[in-house]
């Protein structure tokens, strides 16, 4: 029998009890498949830690809820999949553009439109990039297990927090419900956001007086009486038509997180050291990866699995960095070609890139994947 | 009273809107609703979509969100949600409130969350210069209906009182005592309220369907207007003035409230 | 203890093989071992064929399904021509009595697991007897930890009836062999 003290948890699951340690305490959803038990489950445990849940009537009104919870100072929580994501996107802007900090939860399901709702994939990958318009920093973390779930939640709230941005967590239909022991930390690391100072009230909600890019964000309700618009800004919050101010408005947002990109960016690596055959996966794909990796090894070829953990900032110069060896890199995903064009970008051409797609709704099997890598490598 | 100033960002002007607009005047019976109530202005949120009127929580000191198109309710939703100590209002278009946000309106209204809203209706879509709106009359011009326009308009009172607000009212930028005494019930009931303020745009729907300057517009409501009871809506016809609904049901932050509290989430 | 152990549980949606899928798991992750249950999702989990899979090992679990199951349960006959009828030689294919497997070569032990539901104790335990075979039968978690986790997973007032089930299903196991 184990000592430590292990949970048994499904992923949606534990992405709740992850953003309630992170001090979730607002939850504003729509019900859409594959996502929906995080919306249920936050309607069972808010209200019993004081929070608030509530079901909106479409999919951009939750998203504009938690966005106005979040300026009263309360951490919340969104979660939906595709076509809801595209339908939160235009508010997902104005928390870029506004700054304000929410997490936004998608699980990826077979698109586009309806698609197969219940079916797992990972085509939503450029979306959480670029999907409102406009120029505007990005953060997605993608999840590959249960427990990463949870603690990728609390990343998810310590970054929207830190950065003052809207904070994606993305994974595909596998991940959110299967379920998985779990061994959690003793401690996990909470991040609230910067504040003006109490009283400080001729505060300038724009003006970066750190100088790094994030400046501090006071309360609705404390006096401040400031200012907040989509509109492009001054530091003061008002609309401005200045192209020096928007131009400097546009390239802080960008800087905030670029300038920590590589700080924020995290992955993981297996069987790395002398890879040969670098394969690049995430989400559920991932798990798959792993295994092929490991028969690979065993029968003599010298492959590894490196797994990006923020999708976006993508982990650009450690992936370089484990390509060393590398003679090819191969990336199977559930999509028709999405994750190997950020690969591609960063290998350059300093070695072969190798696209396997799977857009049945299926995931990746073991023997499938291991006879399509081998193949691959056998060219 | 003088003291409208001191709810103001003097510093923000001159304003944006044309000669003759009618928002100023909607915004004096808010701020003197909430001068007449002693709202704690360090409580009260300002919460606006898109369009002219949306431009008016800019000039006035109080926090302020300027949200998306139609969105203002779901946004002021999560602020009442989150902080019901908070007083929450709304200020809205025509196009914004009943068009794009239309969805948003109905439900606010369902749920009578303790929001108060004030619906600006100028009958077109005014910051993108002229399109008919969901609001103007059958048969009058506008951009996108230079042949006479053949949709109907909506009855916003009617809409809201069917569907669950628990006061609603109708003044006009001509009955300006009126308007800020419905504001200020409004902002007094516990629950969803919509107070429409029928206003007017000299530049876009007046100009395009001759109806004259700013004064003639002006003059046109206060000689076509008649108190509720004594006929029926039709904006281009007769406006109807008054009180539509008053009424007292749960609120819905109260009754989350108390789900918490019968939960012990707030000990 | 192999390095991997797969089951594949199958019936028709409403039969409770998804909860019974949950608690094997859960009864590994009660004895350090670790497990990951999956379930087909969708409209077929509400009335047409169900499926749920446990994958159980003591090392890490990376692909979460099962590839090559070593224990396929099918509770209809729906579900023994989905996935009984091809599965693979390595495979134990355990059917319930009722089902029809006739047109088909592949061995299978058959137990009345249903029929012991309805005559001995309620229709809706049939998943709970089930779990008893399978856990007493593959021996992969001891009785003890699969009837703790059952206990965590079964409405209130109704821990007396599930037990007696979860035991018949160990004593349909005895006989089986």
């Amino acid at each position: 029998m184990s000592e430590e003290k292990v949970l048994f948890l499904q992923g949606n699951e534990a992405c709740v009890l992850g953003a309630l340690r992170a001090g979730m305490r607002f939850f504003a959803g729509y019900p859409i498949t594959p996502s929906s038990e995080i919306a249920e489950i936050s309607s069972i445990e808010l209200p019993k830690v004081g929070g608030r849940f509530i079901q909106m009537e479409d999919e951009i009104a939750s998203m504009a809820a938690v966005i106005g919870a979040s300026m009263t100072g309360v951490k919340a929580m969104t979660a939906t999949s595709g076509p809801g994501f595209s339908l939160k996107q235009e508010n997902i802007g104005f928390a870029c553009m506004a700054e304000v900090p929410v997490v936004v939860v998608s699980i990826m399901r077979m698109g586009p439109s309806t698609g197969l709702p219940t079916s797992p994939a990972q085509g939503d990958l450029m979306q959480a990039r670029w999907g409102t318009h406009g120029d505007h920093p990005a953060i997605c973390l993608i999840p590959s297990s249960v427990k990463e779930m949870y603690e990728f939640t609390i990343r998810a709230f310590n970054l929207s927090e830190k950065y003052r941005t809207p904070v994606i967590l993305m994974t595909d239909e596998v991940i959110a419900h299967m379920r998985e022991g779990v061994k959690l930390q003793e401690n996990y690391e909470i991040i609230e956001r910067k504040r003006p100072a109490p009283g400080a009230f001729n505060y300038q909600p724009f003006l970066d007086i750190d100088g790094d890019g994030v400046p501090p964000m006071a309360p609705y309700g404390e006096g401040y009486k400031f200012h907040v618009t989509g509109l492009s800004h001054d530091e003061n919050g008002f609309a401005t038509n200045s192209p020096e101010k928007n131009e400097k408005l546009l390239k802080r947002l960008k800087y905030k997180v670029d300038k920590d990109a590589e700080e924020i960016a995290t992955y993981s690596e297996y069987l790395m050291e002398d890879a040969e055959y670098v394969l690049v996966a995430l989400g559920s794909v991932s798990r798959t990866a792993q295994n092929v990796a490991r028969q690979l090894r065993a029968n003599g070829v010298k492959a590894g699995l490196f797994t990006p953990k923020t999708l976006w900032p993508f982990p650009e110069a450690a992936l370089k960095r484990h390509l060393s060896a590398a003679k090819l890199v191969i990336v199977p995903e559930l999509n028709l070609g999405q994750l190997v064009l950020e690969v591609e970008r960063i290998v350059k051409g300093s070695c072969e890139v190798k696209l396997i797609a799977k857009a049945s709704g299926e995931l990746f099997k073991t023997d499938e994947l291991y006879n399509q890598v081998a193949g691959v490598i056998g060219e | 009273m003088n003291n409208t100033l001191e709810y103001m960002r003097e510093n923000r002007l001159p304003h944006i809107w044309c000669p003759g607009c009618g928002n100023g005047t909607v915004i004096g019976a808010l701020i003197r609703a909430i001068d007449a109530l002693g709202l704690d202005t360090n409580k009260t949120v300002l919460v606006s979509g898109i369009g002219c009127s949306s431009r008016a929580p800019g000039y006035m000191k109080f926090d302020a969100l300027h949200t998306t198109h139609g969105r203002a309710l779901p946004f002021a939703t999560g602020i009442k949600m989150a902080n019901p100590e908070l007083n929450v209002i709304v200020i809205s278009g025509d196009g914004d409130a009943a068009a794009i946000g239309g969805n948003h309106l109905i439900h606010a209204c369902r749920r009578n969350i303790d929001i108060t809203m004030v619906i600006i209706n100028n009958n077109v879509y005014g910051m993108t210069s002229g399109q008919y709106s969901p609001l103007t009359p059958t048969g009058r011009l506008a951009t996108t209906a230079v042949y006479g326009n053949i949709d109907r308009t909506f009855d916003l009172p009617s809409l809201c009182g069917a569907a669950g607000a628990t006061y609603v009212a109708r003044a006009s930028v001509y009955h300006v005592a009126q308007l800020k005494n419905y504001i200020q019930k409004g902002l007094e009931n516990k629950g969803f309220s919509m107070i429409e303020a029928v206003s007017i745009c000299p530049t876009y729907f007046g100009r395009r369907n001759k109806l004259g300057d700013a004064p003639a517009m002006f003059n046109w409501i206060k000689e076509n207007s008649t108190m509720y009871k004594q006929g029926v809506m039709e904006y281009d016809k007769q406006i109807v003035i008054g009180e539509f609904v008053n009424k007292k049901d749960p609120e819905y932050t109260k009754s989350y409230t108390e789900l918490i509290e019968k939960l012990g989430g707030n000990k | 203890m192999a390095e991997r152990t797969e089951f594949r549980l199958s019936g028709s949606g409403g039969q409770g093989i998804i909860t019974a899928g949950i608690v094997l798991a859960e009864a590994a992750i009660l004895e350090g071992k670790n497990a990951i249950q999956t379930q087909s999702y969708g409209p077929e989990a509400r009335g047409g064929a169900s499926k749920a899979e446990v994958v159980i090992s003591l090392g890490e679990i990376d692909y979460p399904k099962a590839t090559v199951p070593n224990y396929l349960l099918c509770l209809t006959s729906e579900a023994f021509r989905l996935f009984g009828a091809d599965a693979p030689e390595e495979t134990v294919v355990i059917v319930d009595a009722f089902v029809d497997t006739e047109g088909s070569s592949r061995k299978v032990i058959s137990v009345p697991i249903i029929q012991t539901a309805q005559s001995d104790f309620k229709p809706i335990v049939a998943n709970v007897i089930a779990l008893g075979f399978l856990v007493a039968y593959s021996e992969i978690v001891t009785q003890e930890a699969a009837e703790t986790a059952l206990l965590r997973r079964i409405p209130k007032g109704t821990e007396e009836l599930n037990k007696k089930a979860l035991a018949a299903g160990f004593a349909l196991a005895k006989t089986a062999g």
